[in-house]
Order: structure tokens, then sequence, then C-alpha cells
């Protein structure tokens, strides 16, 4: 079973729901931190890092002995990684999403691929816990290669749960994608709930079971809730807003392991997530 | 000479547009026979990235030598540079007093990206 947990708005709690769920998962577990721009699900984990491996993207090279600037490389390029002005090309690294396309038309084969580092991959066992958390490099800005990376390292008969980026752009998509289920993690308030709609929207889209989780109930109002119900989305648990459990996420320590109560409710979790995505892949079954 | 200017309006009278990859059309200005031609560059003032390096693309297709905007970032700038079009920063608040400037001389030319890229 493969879990993403996502959220449109920042700061909402997907870490710490990750973190906390992987945690009375109960047999192995891999947590995959696909925040890779800011991965933090290390500092909850007291695991040393067993392996480290760069991820890399192919870029194009030039070799202007074989170019004719003929152009066809540069219109190929949809994200204009490539400007050709009747002398060779000009390469935008930074832009190039690695498709190879350009080398590919090529006609005079004057392209070639070049491996461009764009960020890391560290792997971290702390008892039945694996982490697989991926970082990108500092001045990087596309993300997406280093979370396709992480999901790679993923195996499929172990249970995963995955930390998204906040958002809904590409990272998020990424990440989401081949998930079997999805939670929604929100805040009730209206920032809250403006996000969690566009985020409804994406996951639709994607066509990914989903439900929601109301982080820090009480400090705003119902509208989350009332959104929900009119839109059939199931709440799968309520978090209240517990002064006690910041606290102790400030040191470090999960709320699973600090207060008995939560480990109760983050279990009954667990179990819901596990009978909806049964539930749907039947569904699935019978179509 | 064709001088290029970043607008968001398609007359003399219009706004210099700050910002040149962003800018919502170019007003191309020929200085020979004094007649103008406005090109559309809505396309990329939604771009995701990449809109300097077409917006520079766009520009050198119409065969313009100098360009006269607000602020140019660093790709647009080296795209620029590579095919020798001038770039000119301008804090002029319309195309007409910009190209009035230009005329007089009192523009220097840009040897450098003023802005990172994305600043706008």
């Amino acid at each position: 079973m493969i879990l993403a947990i996502a959220s449109g708005k920042g700061g909402t709690g997907k870490t710490t729901l990750s973190v906390n769920l992987a945690k009375v998962w109960g047999g192995a577990v891999q947590l995959l931190d696909c925040d890779v721009e800011e991965p933090n699900c290390h500092l909850f984990l007291k695991g040393q890092p067993i392996t480290t491996e760069p991820v890399n993207v192919p870029i194009p090279v030039v070799n202007e002995r074989l170019c004719r600037a003929c152009g066809l490389c540069s219109a190929f390029c949809q994200y204009h990684a490539i400007v050709c002005l009747k002398t060779a090309p000009m390469i935008f690294p930074e832009l190039c999403h690695g498709c190879g396309g350009c080398i590919r038309v090529c006609p005079q084969r004057a392209l070639c691929e070049e491996q461009r580092r764009v960020g890391e991959i560290q792997t971290i066992q702390e008892d039945n816990i694996r982490l697989i958390q991926g970082c990108l490099d500092v001045g990087v800005a596309m993300a997406p290669p280093v979370i396709r990376a992480v999901k790679a390292k993923m195996e499929r008969d172990i249970p995963a749960i995955l930390d998204a980026p906040p958002g809904t752009s590409c990272p998020v998509v990424t990440t989401l994608k081949d998930s079997d289920f999805a939670v929604l993690v929100t805040e009730p308030t209206p920032f809250g709930l403006h996000d969690l709609t566009l985020a409804v929207d994406m996951i639709l889209e994607l066509g990914v079971a989903f439900g929601v989780v109301i982080n820090r109930v009480g400090i705003g109002d119902e509208r989350v809730q009332t959104y929900c119900q009119s839109k059939n989305i199931p709440i799968l648990l309520e978090i209240p807003d517990d002064r006690r459990i910041a606290e102790a996420y400030s040191r470090g320590i999960l709320m699973v392991d600090a207060f008995p109560e939560y480990r109760g409710r983050l279990e009954e979790l667990k179990e819901t997530i596990r009978t909806l995505q049964e539930v749907r892949g039947v569904a699935h079954a019978n179509l | 000479m064709k001088v290029a200017f970043s607008t968001s309006g398609e007359t003399l009278e219009a706004p210099l547009d700050s910002r040149f990859g962003r800018a919502a059309k170019f007003f191309i200005y020929d200085m020979n026979t004094d007649t103008f031609e406005v090109v559309d560059n809505q396309k990329n003032l939604n771009a995701a990235q990449g809109a300097g390096i077409q917006s520079a693309e766009t520009i050198i297709r119409h065969g313009v030598e100098c360009v006269v905007t607000g602020h140019c970032g660093p790709k647009a700038f080296h795209v620029l540079s590579a095919a020798g079009v001038q770039v000119y920063t301008s804090a002029e608040s319309t195309v007409a007093a910009a190209l009035e400037a230009f005329r007089a001389g009192t523009l220097s030319p840009a040897d450098n990206a003023d802005v990172e890229g994305h600043w706008g």
C-alpha cells in the first residue's frame, strides 16, 4: 500500500502525521520524505544514514564542430532550455527536464548527454521504519527528478507513507501519482479551506482515493467540515489544537510517544485508511 | 535600425513595462522609417519558466538591434547579447519618453543583467 500525505496549504501537519503514522504502523514500513526542498522527517528519527547517493538529470552538450545551427533542437524543446540563433545552440541546464528529445532530433548527431547533479537521496533505518529522503541541491529549482528518484527506491511489497511537499504543482503531482490512497491534511481556517479546495480539485484529476484530516481543531470555524460533508469527502481524523502536542514537537518528541490517547487515535486512523483503501480496491476489481 | 520597447499597450503613450521577459507586448520602432509595429508577448507573460529566453528569441526574430526596458534578467540578457542585441534600461514612464531618451543618447547600454531571474 502506498499512502501519500499531502495538504495544499503548508504547515498544516503533513510531516507530523506522516511520522506519527509510520510509528504506529507496526511491522516494516517505509517513510518517503518527498518534500525534497526541505526534508524534515529525519528530525524525528534517530537512525544514522546507511546510504547516500547522488541524483542526476541528463542534459545536452553540443559538439560545435558538428552543429550546423539548423535550430531543430531549439524548436523541439518546450522548456526553452536550448536557444539556437544561427550559431551553435546555447543550453540552459536549469530549464532542461532531461527528456533527451533534442538529442534525437539532431540530424548531425551534434548533441550528447552529460549528467548534471540536482540532489541526493539518503536512506536511514530506525527499528522498523526505513526513511528514504530526497534533498534538492541548493540553487536547483526542479524537484520532480529527485522525488522520482526517492520513489524509485521504494520496495513495492512493504507499506510506504509518502510525505508530500505543500501546494498543488508538479512536485506534489509527482509524489501523489500511483498512490493507493491519499490523506489531505488541513486546518480549520479560511486559508486552510481555500487551499484544501485546490488540493481536492487536483486529486480528483489524478483519480487517487482520499480523505481529510483536520489538524488544530478549535483555532477556526466549521467551514472545512461543512465543505467536506457537502462534497462527500470522509473526515478521517480531527486533531485538537492541543498545546502539549506543539511542546512535545518542539523537542522532537512525537505525539504518539508522548500521549497514549493520541497513539490510540493514530492507530484508528491507520485502520480507517486500510479499510477505505481495501473497499476502493474491491470497487476497482469489480469495474 | 529597429528598437524594441517593453510595454503593456499599443501606442507611444502606453507605459514602458519595467519587466522584459514578462512584458505583455513589444513596441518595435524603426528609426530609419519612423514607423512601428506591436508584437504580442502574452504567452510569455504567464510562462512558468523561460519567459526571458523566449522573449529574447522573439526580439531577435524581428530583427531588433536595441532593447529598451525597465530591467533585464540574466538568461534574457545572455541570449540578447549572444545575438548582438544591445540592452538599455530606462525608468521613463511611457514608450514615447523612453524613445525620446534613446534618441537623445541619454540611455547607456547595460553590460550585465540588472536583476535576478523571476524578479518581477
